[in-house]
């Protein structure tokens, strides 16, 4: 039997089809993927993410577990700010990605991604086991991500003028309470907007004031193409336990100063910085039409082979959009093996679209084909 | 939701529709295909003049989602493509019979006994279904 989040009727009533997606009944459209990626991008549109696990860490030794825990360094945090990092087991791997917020000095908060979610809570404990802490998942809270350019305006009618200001003032990557609200300024889009807790109880009520305040239903579909236009990353696809952050694109995300602060990885990570780091996370824009799809092959010419993690079109750009792992020493193109044809693709660092706007120049060679 | 299965039309298997107009038959993908695949963003078509064997892969539609091989329903040589699906490919979600048709075929042989009525057309949807 699939789960189901608090928002499955809602689904079902917007004629969502619904899809299987890590043991959860999900919504992957409410008719067209195409149209509610649009959607986000030039106007209002909203996810339910309830399927994310939420697990919150509370007790003396909070910090010093966190510290220790993830490879970004939870140090940077004060009461309401988070932070994106990795989880890495010793050889730099990495078991998850996720969000982690901090509430207050004893209490932080873990988003961490619902494919990998029996392990996560696993690994928690087992680091856990000689700490003053308390892990506790938080089943009983929804998620519902809204995003796009015009989320604040339409956003508003549900707060009071207080409640607006709050908002208002709410930084990237920054999170308030609400009254039963904790809302963060987050997303997976590329776009501005607001991830939104909700105990779910008052989940189905409050995703009916949204509906009511012209932002649109968006499904799983939508949420992996705009999550590929913005260069981020998926769990499972883009990295996983064989490869580590700096393989990913995420070297960004791994605070190794102060130096005296050890952390799951860091051992490991240092030893692949002094040997080299041999493959790299690129963009690759396809050249000419077509759809880049996951696994393809990626060849380098005169320098070796990769993979694409995750391929797909991008409905802003109109073209086959990839995040590929390829050699370190890739330089602008590549070709990809497409039906047994190679088709030539521009290396790019990756967003290919933020805020609604293409990032990057192709190259000349590309414009005259 | 049921999708549309027109009871004037032949299809094969492999979720094609196939329309015989005089000695040229038109080839598309089903209802129930499109809605399966969902937006359709690339459409790859057999050259003009290209002759196809009953079940050759000819032609390949691509969604946000997944590719899809489209499979020769009648052998015969492809006579004309539907041009228009390469700017426009969602022509095929929103007219999967019409506008959205693929290409058509002069075929060699007169009888199309591989081919399935609507009616088995339909059944075939639901026992894949369950």
């Amino acid at each position: 039997m699939a789960q189901k989040t608090s928002l499955y009727d809602c689904h079902l009533q917007l004629s969502a089809k619904m899809v299987d997606f890590a043991g959860w009944d999900m919504p992957l459209h409410y008719g067209s993927q195409i149209q509610e990626h649009h959607q986000v991008r030039q106007d209002a549109g909203m996810f339910d993410v309830s399927h994310m696990t939420v697990v919150d860490l509370t007790g003396p030794d909070a910090a010093k577990f966190l510290r220790y825990l993830l490879a970004n360094n939870i140090d940077r945090l004060t009461p309401g700010k988070a932070l994106y990092t990795c989880m890495l087991n010793e050889q730099g791997g990495v078991i998850d990605d996720l969000i982690v917020y901090q509430i207050a000095a004893d209490f932080y908060r873990l988003v961490v991604n619902s494919s990998t979610r029996a392990k996560d809570l696993a690994w928690l404990q087992q680091q856990a086991s000689n700490d003053s802490l308390k892990i506790m998942e938080r089943q009983d809270i929804a998620m519902i991500a809204v995003q796009g350019p015009q989320v604040r305006t339409k956003i508003g009618a549900l707060f009071t003028p207080a409640e607006q200001q709050m908002l208002t003032a709410l930084k990237p990557f920054t999170a308030v309470q609400i009254d039963h609200l904790f809302v963060a300024r987050t997303g997976y889009t590329g776009e501005d907007g607001f991830e939104i807790m909700v105990p779910a109880a008052e989940a189905p009520a409050f995703w009916q004031k949204l509906l009511a305040a012209g932002i649109k239903p968006c499904g799983l579909g939508a949420r992996d193409t705009l999550r590929l236009e913005a260069g981020l990353n998926l769990y499972g696809s883009d990295m996983n336990e064989t490869v580590t952050p700096l393989e990913s694109n995420l070297a960004w995300t791994v605070a190794f100063e102060p130096k005296n602060r050890d952390f799951i990885g860091r051992k490991a990570l240092e030893k692949q910085l002094a040997d080299g780091v041999q493959s790299k996370l690129v963009g690759l824009v396809l050249d000419g039409q077509g759809v880049l799809r996951n696994h393809q092959r990626v060849i380098v010419e005169n320098i070796g082979e990769g993979e694409i993690t995750s391929g797909s079109f991008s409905p802003t750009l109109s073209k086959g959009i990839a995040l590929a792992r390829v050699p370190a020493n890739t330089a602008d193109e590549c070709l990809v093996e497409i039906r047994g044809k190679h088709i030539l693709a521009q290396v790019i660092k990756p967003p290919f679209v933020r805020q609604g706007k293409k990032t990057f120049l192709e190259t000349s060679k590309s414009m005259e084909r | 939701m049921m999708n549309s299965v027109p009871k004037t039309l032949k299809y094969s298997k492999t979720h094609e529709w196939v329309r015989q107009d005089d000695d040229v038959i038109t080839v598309g993908i089903t209802d129930h295909a499109q809605c399966m695949l969902g937006d359709l963003v690339y459409v790859e078509l057999p050259d003009v003049e290209m002759s196809l064997e009953l079940g050759q892969e000819c032609a390949v539609v691509e969604s946000v989602k997944a590719a899809a091989d489209i499979y020769c329903p009648v052998p015969g040589e492809i006579v004309e493509v539907n041009e228009s699906l390469f700017d426009n490919p969602q022509l095929v979600n929103e007219d999967p019979y019409g506008k959205g048709w693929l290409f058509r075929i002069r075929p060699f042989e007169s009888d199309f006994h591989e081919l399935l009525t609507a009616d088995e057309y339909t059944r075939q949807v639901a026992s894949e279904a369950h």
